[in-house]
């Protein structure tokens, strides 16, 4: 058993950082994930020798992070919505100088400058691109504070492994919300590096250069294939979800995030009523859960999705059921978050037609 | 390398006591796309002959802009990054941090440096960070083919302004070394220009003294070059080493902007 | 046992420690707890609220249509978490602030004089352990013992000595129910 501590959500991710051995963070304050910088000001350089910087803007923090993950260390930024969309042009080019790193985005409600409250609204950004270029990241959503802690170690690890940069999609109710939280030992820096790091020719080795430049055509079809052949074996390996109560359901609740939490309390008010309700929650947005979901629609009545958005998620649920079940969506937008009595109205109405 | 001509090479002539000179081995074979007489080839050949003097191309690593330099990594035979436009400093900050006992320097024209990236570029010179700056000025953006840049000289024509630059309308040309050299943190800022064997050989000197405050951790220092750009300027080589000479370095004085100890 | 509480006021009054502290007693009684503040301006001045949740096993949603126990130190959480209260459900208010009482027949009402015990202790910040130790003895959510536990985990160590005066208060608090 690791240390448990009740922890916000914000605070426990920082804690997770220094804890997974991070060498430096480049973040710029933004609500309602301001604590991260805070914690990591406070605690982390002391602990760990952990280089903290505050930048001037969140364009800056994104190519700090490019040009120390080069140097084959491990880092991260975090930001909310409008920060993020700031970030796109880096990120696209971390992605495509195969860069690893970690990327949080603790979203908030736009578009804009929208509001300071929770939302889910940047699904699309995260999972269908954002920047520019064909990639993508590697996008995991935390439900709870537990995850906000266990997504930092697997979402470097994964980068890690493939060289691609990962992004820890969760939204201002993880951010600030307290729960208990097992954290795991810390880990120590490393002191070695991988081969293709920027740190200085070695004498008998090629220079290493990082970059996302390849301007002959050719060339640069190659890179996007290797990219490519990456995210398909990120598809095939890395997918991960959890499900509740599908045995015997004859509808299912899904969502990612606060929305899957919705889904699940919603579910147990349904099954308090005696509707056999089942829930599936994506950990992976991507790589998304497809299987799951086709395995699952022949056997079932319809899907319910619940998002703190217009319905982005819906779209790959869709995607992957096709004609094989019906698929209903409830989601609210702007900061405002469903709550599970609606969300429980909502079944009854489109799918029993009780109103 | 079928297509090449072998060269038959006379012994006798081919001794060492014999060289007058030869590129720094830090510098790669490949052959420049520099156009004829640009200031880039010259100091990419300087700044590496200061690491070869330094004995620093395993310490070092460099940050190559968007520009015309956006190739610099493939001339100079050292770990590099190509940074976004404009974002040079602040990846350079960050390789920096990541390794305190490393070289670090950005290598930056002025549209790079002075237009989309002068918010890094302050902040890194204002939180003092310890990497050298090397800044191109030739005026005008080069890669893009001969654009106005925030460095371009009262009423002078490029494509964006083919009447001349108009200061009341288009701002005046930012003098970035005295700019910087305001900031406290800031520890040596020069100007320097290679349009002749004379600025060449102080040119260098300039670079290797940056270096040497590097190692000793004095902090941020930027050698800005008054350059050229004889393509997009319209001129042969010579006319725009004139041009240099007498236009440029009237607006850009050469020389010390910032010492240690204050000037 | 599960929980489902909201302590709602001004901000200013300790509405975000009272759930704070609820949810620390819960854990260190190995309970599942989850507290999930309002944030944003109104933090600044205005209305707070913290929802806080205490269960056996595992939480679901933060976000919950409906309250086991509203616990209400203004008149504006008065009115609008009384709707909110599930059936048999419980209401704690700070009496000496309210005019307008909750009117509900179906559920547990509770007013007690929190700030006329506050003042009686002189220290009107204590106001909110006044108001967790009604809420403790009419709910028995976890023991008094997690609470005192709890206080010293969540007062800064340089507030220390102001832990028997909150002890005192909590007290007080709970002789109210």
């Amino acid at each position: 058993m690791g240390e448990i501590r009740l922890m916000k959500g914000n605070e426990a991710l920082a804690e997770a950082l220094i804890r997974v051995g991070c060498d430096g963070y480049f973040g710029y304050p933004i609500t309602p994930q301001s604590e991260v910088i805070e914690y990591l000001s406070k605690e982390a350089t002391n602990r760990t020798g952990m280089v903290v910087l505050q930048a001037e803007s969140e364009v800056s923090s994104i190519n700090m992070l490019y040009g120390a993950a080069g140097t084959g260390r491990r880092v991260v930024t975090t930001s909310s919505s409008p920060g993020i969309s700031l970030m796109q042009e880096g990120i696209s080019y971390i992605a495509g100088a195969e860069l690893p790193c970690l990327v949080v985005n603790v979203m908030r409600g736009g578009p804009g400058l929208g509001t300071i409250q929770p939302s889910q609204s940047d699904y699309f950004q995260a999972t269908k691109g954002g920047g520019h270029g064909d990639y993508h990241l590697i996008v995991l959503t935390p439900y709870n504070v537990q995850e906000m802690v266990d997504f930092v170690k697997l979402g470097f690890e994964l980068s890690e492994k493939y060289r691609v940069p990962a992004m820890v999609l969760a939204d201002g109710a993880m951010g600030q919300m307290m729960e208990k939280v097992e954290l795991f030992d810390q880990i120590p820096r490393r002191t070695e590096f991988p081969e293709w790091a920027t740190t200085g020719k070695p004498h008998d080795k090629e220079r290493r250069i990082v970059t996302s430049l390849f301007i002959e055509p050719e060339v640069m079809e190659q890179v996007n294939l290797r990219l490519q052949a990456k995210y398909r074996q990120i598809e095939a390996e890395e997918t991960r979800f959890q499900t509740m109560n599908l045995e015997d359901a004859e509808y299912v609740f899904t969502g990612f995030g606060l929305g899957s939490r919705i889904a699940m309390k919603a579910m147990e008010l349904a099954r308090e009523k005696g509707y056999k309700v089942g829930l599936i929650r994506p950990q992976t947005v991507y790589p998304f859960p497809y299987a799951i979901y086709r395995e699952t629609a022949p056997k079932i009545k319809g899907i319910l999705d619940i998002e703190m958005n217009s319905g982005q998620m819906v779209e790959d649920v869709r995607l992957a059921v096709g004609d094989k079940t019906r698929v209903e969506f409830y989601g609210r937008m702007g900061g405002m978050i469903a709550d599970p009595e609606s969300v429980l109205k909502h079944f009854e109405k489109v799918y029993l037609g009780v109103e | 390398m079928s297509n090449l001509v072998e060269v038959p090479v006379n012994p006798e002539v081919v001794q060492d006591q014999f060289v007058v000179y030869k590129k720094p081995k830090t510098l790669t074979d490949k052959p420049l796309h520099y156009c004829p007489g640009c200031a880039h080839g010259v100091v990419h050949k300087l700044l590496m002959e200061v690491v070869d003097e330094m004995d620093i191309q395993d310490k070092i690593i460099g940050v190559a802009p968007v520009g015309c330099s956006v190739f610099a990594y493939d001339y100079m035979n050292i770990d590099m990054q190509e940074a976004a436009h404009g974002r040079a400093c602040a990846v350079g900050t960050a390789i920096k941090r990541m390794m305190p006992d490393k070289f670090v320097f950005t290598y930056q024209g002025d549209g790079d440096l002075a237009a989309i990236g002068i918010a890094e570029t302050i902040h890194a010179a204002n939180r003092g960070e310890n990497m050298l700056v090397v800044f191109i000025n030739n005026a005008v953006y080069g890669m893009t083919s001969g654009q106005m840049a925030p460095t371009t000289l009262p009423d002078m024509v490029t494509t964006t302004t083919p009447f001349g630059r108009d200061v009341k309308t288009m701002g005046y040309p930012l003098r970035m070394s005295e700019l910087l050299a305001q900031l406290p943190a800031t520890y040596y800022i020069t100007r320097q220009s290679v349009h002749n064997a004379v600025s060449v050989r102080k040119a260098k000197k300039a670079l290797r003294q940056a270096l040497e405050y590097q190692k000793e951790g004095k902090g941020f220092c930027m050698v800005e070059f008054v350059g050229n750009c004889p393509s997009n300027w319209r001129m042969t080589p010579l006319e725009s080493q004139k041009f240099v000479e007498e236009k440029m370095t009237q607006y850009y004085v050469v020389g010390d902007v910032k010492v240690p100890g204050g000037k | 046992m599960t929980e489902e509480a909201i302590f709602a006021g001004f901000g200013g009054q300790g509405i975000l420690s009272m759930g704070m502290i609820l949810a620390y007693a819960g854990m260190i009684e190995n309970k599942e707890v989850c507290w999930m503040p309002s944030y944003g301006p109104e933090m600044r001045g205005g209305t707070a609220n913290a929802t806080t949740i205490v269960s056996d096993t595992l939480i679901s949603s933060p976000i919950i249509s409906n309250y086991d126990t509203v616990v209400a130190l203004n008149q504006p959480s008065v009115d609008k978490f009384e709707e909110k209260i599930k059936p048999n459900g419980t209401i704690i208010y700070d009496a000496s602030n309210i005019l307008r009482p909750p009117t509900r027949k179906d559920i547990n009402i509770y007013g007690v004089a929190g700030s006329e015990i506050a003042i009686k202790l002189k220290n009107i910040r204590v106001l909110n352990m006044i108001i967790l130790g009604s809420f403790i003895a009419a709910r028995k959510t976890v023991k008094p013992e997690s609470v005192y536990e709890a206080l010293k985990k969540v007062l800064p160590e340089r507030y220390h000595h102001l832990l028997p005066v909150n002890q005192k208060a909590f007290e007080e608090g709970m002789a109210l129910i």
